[in-house]
């Protein structure tokens, strides 16, 4: 299925060079017979899914279909009770060590930011290098003001993220989930608790991000940067993957009724 | 904006003008908020006629009819207008320092000023590094030290004659610091989903212990504690009572604390386990600080409970600050004067509550970071 191989040939950054050696067309998070269920509720059914290194990836589809739970499920924040998943080659297992192995791999990006209120910014960004990381504590600063000028606000480092715009704190929440130097980043709806005028600043990050060759999941409702950045569209609904192409493919010649159906409600406007 | 006079659109903006002067000043914040209607400024004349009622004759017998002079009392009995302080010059010692011996009295003094010192130092944020935990650790000791004797060439003090004013705050000060991290655990533990008999634990102490009056855990403490040691072991009444006021706000705080963790939003959690944080990394970094920071009105509001609940150590036969002063009215001489007593302690006991509460003031206000998000 993983077909749909990204077309790097821009690879410019120096974090590519960095991380582990491995041969490109290898999956890094790979989802086999996925099921989760919430109470008596079948949130995710059968999930099969696997996703390469610099592969981005946009999820869509209706609302309660169960993209967060999917991409929740990733870093553990919501259990899985059938299948297996796997990320860099560990398998989450209730393990609390892997967990954590993942999610120092895993990047994650909030709907609502949910940056620390009572930590700076840049203490928002040196939190996890210093302690899960057990970077020295210049080096944490070092690296988070670069990241700090990757989302062109080093000037806010020592504001309280309270006083941001919305915009900017997803800003910072990024540049926080990167500071971790990840192999993956997840984002769950990044833009939609933001102004139309934020939205873009924030795309523009992600999309420069994408350039850089990470390996990316977004579940978005903003199809310009689907069709933009992705090298696969993942149609979900009732907890099922209905459908998976390239964007234009996806777009054009949706195969399956439902995606023509939910095609049609969000291009409408 | 619209000129009213012509109707047509100003491209001027207008100049800022000063409020009409009945909404500004002495005058207007009168009417605003004292004369505005029959009602409220009937209430207000009211109010002024119970304080005129009450202030004056208040005042006079404080301080203005009051006998100030280290006079005999005799004279006080003669003077029925106003307070005799003299009762306090005469006996103040008695009630700060309880039954302690008399010639040895400098010692608790000393260690009281130097409670009050660390407890000064510590209420500066910079301060508050690893090592100040060690500071208060050596400041307790060298206060036990002091009171207790026994090396350094000191004489030997039994904890039986410790009374009054160090009583008491050695009392509180231990209750307040010990208890603060045993009520971070129990609430952390009655929230612990995943481990139900740490949960239960928890919740089958908080529980029952709040559920029980202060009185009667120290007297349980005093009196059926020793029924369960091996006969020969004694544990030492100022202990006892320790333990016991430890344990009974160690139960409400915990609460309050758990109030606070119930207020922080699920994404705090998340956004810490996203990035791979340890439980306690977690608690420690991210949800502590945010809880016990929204926490903080109601944790010293349970502190002044507790602070003023220490004089209930009198019941298991502990001089502290309150018995003092009682014992103090013991001599026929002066025993029509305990109103004096109880308005002298009542000024004490009111100058730490007022500290803490401005002290907590300030602190929320130094601790905040704008909106939250
Ligand atoms: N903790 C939970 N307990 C019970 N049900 C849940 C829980 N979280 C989500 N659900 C349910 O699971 C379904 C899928 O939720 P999910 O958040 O994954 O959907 P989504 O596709 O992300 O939707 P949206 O676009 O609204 O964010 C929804 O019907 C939701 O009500
Ligand atoms: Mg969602």
């Amino acid at each position: 299925m993983s077909d749909t191989q990204g077309v790097t040939a821009e690879e410019k950054h120096c974090e590519a060079a960095r991380r582990m050696p491995a041969p490109d067309n290898e999956a890094i998070i790979e989802m086999v017979d996925v099921n989760k269920w919430f109470g008596q509720f079948h949130v995710l059914k059968d999930i099969n899914l696997a996703v390469n290194r610099k592969e981005r990836i946009v999820v869509c589809g209706p609302s309660g279909s169960g993209k967060s739970t999917l991409i929740r499920c990733v870093n553990r924040l919501e259990e899985h009770q059938a299948g297996r998943i796997v990320v860099d080659g560990v398998e989450l297992t209730n393990d609390i060590k892997k967990i954590e192995q993942i999610r120092r791999e895993v990047g994650m990006v909030f709907q609502h930011f949910n940056l620390f209120p009572h930590l700076s910014v840049l203490e928002n960004l040196t939190l996890g290098p210093i302690w899960v990381k057990k970077q020295p504590k210049a080096d944490a600063e070092a690296t988070a003001m670069r990241y700090l000028e990757r989302v062109k606000i080093p000037e806010q480092a020592n504001k309280y993220p309270g006083q941001l715009s919305g915009g900017q704190q997803q800003r910072v929440a990024i540049a926080r989930s990167l500071c971790m130097n990840p192999k993956v980043m997840l984002f769950d709806e990044p833009t939609s608790a933001l102004d139309p005028e934020m939205i873009k600043e924030v795309l523009d990050v992600m999309i420069e991000l994408a350039e850089t060759g990470m390996t990316m999941v977004v579940v978005t409702h903003e199809m310009g940067f689907a069709r933009t950045v992705a090298d696969r569209v993942i149609f979900m609904d009732g907890g099922e993957v209905i459908e998976q192409n390239h964007p234009e493919e996806f777009f054009h010649n949706p195969e399956s009724e439902r995606t023509k159906a939910f095609l049609s409600q969000i291009l409408k406007h | 904006m619209t000129d009213p006079t012509t109707g047509m659109s100003n491209p001027e903006p207008q100049a800022a003008r000063k409020p009409p002067a009945s909404s500004v000043g002495v005058l207007g914040w009168l009417r605003g908020n004292l004369f505005n209607g029959w009602f409220n400024s009937l209430l207000t004349i009211l109010a002024l006629y119970l304080l005129w009622q009450v202030v004056p004759p208040l005042f006079n017998w404080l301080f203005f009819d009051a006998i100030w002079a280290n006079v005999p009392a005799e004279v006080c009995r003669e003077n029925r207008e106003g307070a005799c302080w003299a009762f306090i010059r005469e006996r103040y010692r008695l009630i700060l320092f309880g039954t302690y011996p008399f010639d040895q009295q400098w010692r608790p003094l000393v260690g009281v000023l130097m409670l009050l010192a660390v407890i000064g130092f510590s209420c500066f944020r910079r301060f508050w590094r690893p090592w100040l935990g060690l500071v208060w650790l050596g400041a307790l000791a060298i206060y036990l030290t002091l009171l207790g004797g026994g090396v350094f060439g000191l004489t030997p003090v039994r904890s039986d004659l410790w009374g009054g004013l160090p009583l008491t705050l050695l009392l509180a000060v231990v209750g307040i610091v010990v208890a603060f991290p045993l009520s971070l655990l129990l609430a952390l533990g009655r929230r612990a989903e995943n481990m139900p008999i740490v949960k239960a634990i928890c919740v089958g102490y908080i529980e029952l212990i709040r559920g029980v009056p202060l009185i009667s855990l120290l007297f349980m403490a005093s009196f059926m504690l020793p029924l369960f040691m091996p006969t020969g072991v004694t544990i030492d009444a100022l202990i006892r009572a320790q333990v016991a006021i430890i344990v009974f706000v160690s139960s409400y705080l915990s609460e309050v604390i758990r109030g606070g963790l119930q207020a922080l939003p699920r994404g705090q959690y998340e956004g810490a386990q996203a990035m791979g944080l340890t439980y306690w990394q977690m608690q420690r970094k991210i949800i502590l600080p945010q809880a016990i920071k929204i926490s903080i009105p109601p944790i010293v509001n349970t502190y002044l409970g507790m602070f003023k609940d220490t004089s209930l150590v009198a019941i298991v036969s502990l001089t502290d600050l309150l018995l003092a002063t009682r014992q103090s009215f013991a001599d026929p001489e002066w025993r029509q004067f305990f109103v004096e007593g109880y308005v002298f302690i009542a000024c004490i006991y009111w100058s730490f509550c007022f500290f803490m509460s401005k002290y907590s003031q300030h602190l929320e206000r130094a601790l905040s970071t704008g909106h939250k998000t």
